[in-house]
């Protein structure tokens, strides 16, 4: 995204293509829409939105709508089906390993903290079935607890 | 009525899945398999691997195959509406504040202290990918014909592939799916 918005188009400049990321990626929903939405807006308002939204959003839902059709006609064959059962052991890999660097990544921040709220959330999750969202909003009410207090000590200091 | 509950579902994937990417797929597979049992299990799984497979962010992904499973081109649109309308709230209310007071700190805390959480909660989902790959009903137990053996050694093999060789996981994933092939082709 970068290449393309500051090296090749110009339409903003380095600095602000940080503090757009780091918008992008604080808002929840896929980084890819929350870019475009940030960009469409600076560049043409609500219009611009419009557009780039659009232009995010048409390419995976033409593959994905193309993709459902055929899945439902052809995933009772032997081929498609070996396939999958093939690429599900791979994908659970991959899974697998981007758990293992992102829970790696929280553990070498030897926050212990953070580290608790790991265990916490997979017992929640797996052993206890919390509903994902209930997770999610206790960590954010928790997160925004502990920076303002963090924030508040700081100012003391 | 079908189309409000896809719309309210995928809303609520797009309003909650802090942190990109993965993120998602746990919020995806509690709506859209356990609450409205839309996939089961192992289509779910098949989700996850097309959506890895393509381009694209995989909430949108999982939005227009999901839509168009249940209800068809126009569920495609409503799903997908849904799942993107908070990014554009969010953000749009997120750039304004900064445009004014030019301060993420509480927010960036905020995502940084629900890392952790979501890297918790991906693995979850990644586990119940994991046992619908190794057992044949999805339910653990090791009784004879439920056991895949031939997708624990792909699982294995995978995750050496990607950790020590450092292989690509698009290919990784293509290569078990031609691995898989071939075996059923030789012992039928």
């Amino acid at each position: 995204m970068k290449q393309k918005f500051v090296d090749e188009l110009h339409w903003i400049d380095d600095d602000e293509m940080l503090d757009m990321v780091a918008i992008a990626q604080s808002s929840p929903g896929p980084i890819a829409v929350n870019g475009a939405v940030i960009i469409g807006y600076k560049l043409e308002g609500i219009p611009g939105v419009f557009s780039a939204v659009l232009g995010a959003v048409l390419p995976p839902f033409v593959i994905l709508t193309v993709i459902s059709m055929f899945y439902s006609a052809f995933r009772n064959l032997f081929v498609v089906q070996s396939l999958l059962t093939g690429m599900k052991a791979g994908v659970s890999a991959v899974i697998l390993s981007v758990v293992y660097d992102m829970a790696a990544g929280v553990i070498k921040g030897k926050d212990r903290v953070n580290i608790a709220v790991m265990i916490l959330a997979f017992a929640a999750t797996y052993f206890g079935k919390v509903n994902v969202v209930f997770v999610i909003l206790i960590t954010i009410a928790f997160g925004a607890i502990r920076t303002i207090l963090r924030e508040k000590r700081g100012t003391k200091a | 009525m079908i189309f409000l509950q896809l719309f309210f579902a995928f809303l609520q994937i797009g309003a909650f899945s802090f942190g990109g990417g993965y993120a998602a797929m746990p919020l995806i597979q509690a709506q859209v398999v356990q609450k409205f049992g839309w996939l089961s299990a192992a289509d779910f799984s098949a989700l996850v691997t097309i959506a890895e497979m393509t381009p694209g962010p995989i909430a949108i992904n999982a939005a227009t195959f999901v839509g168009n499973q249940v209800a068809g081109i126009a569920g495609a649109v409503v799903a997908t509406v849904g799942v993107i309308l908070p990014s554009c709230l969010f953000v749009s209310v997120l750039a304004w504040l900064y445009m004014k007071y030019r301060k993420l700190s509480l927010l960036q805390g905020i995502l940084h202290s629900l890392r952790p959480a979501v890297v918790a909660m991906i693995f979850t989902a990644g586990l119940g990918i994991l046992v619908s790959a190794l057992f044949r009903d999805g339910v653990i137990s090791f009784a004879a014909g439920n056991f895949q053996i031939r997708s624990a050694v792909l699982v294995a093999a995978a995750f050496a592939a990607l950790r020590i060789w450092k292989l690509n996981p698009i290919l990784v994933m293509v290569a078990c799916g031609v691995a898989e092939t071939a075996a059923q082709l030789l012992t039928r």
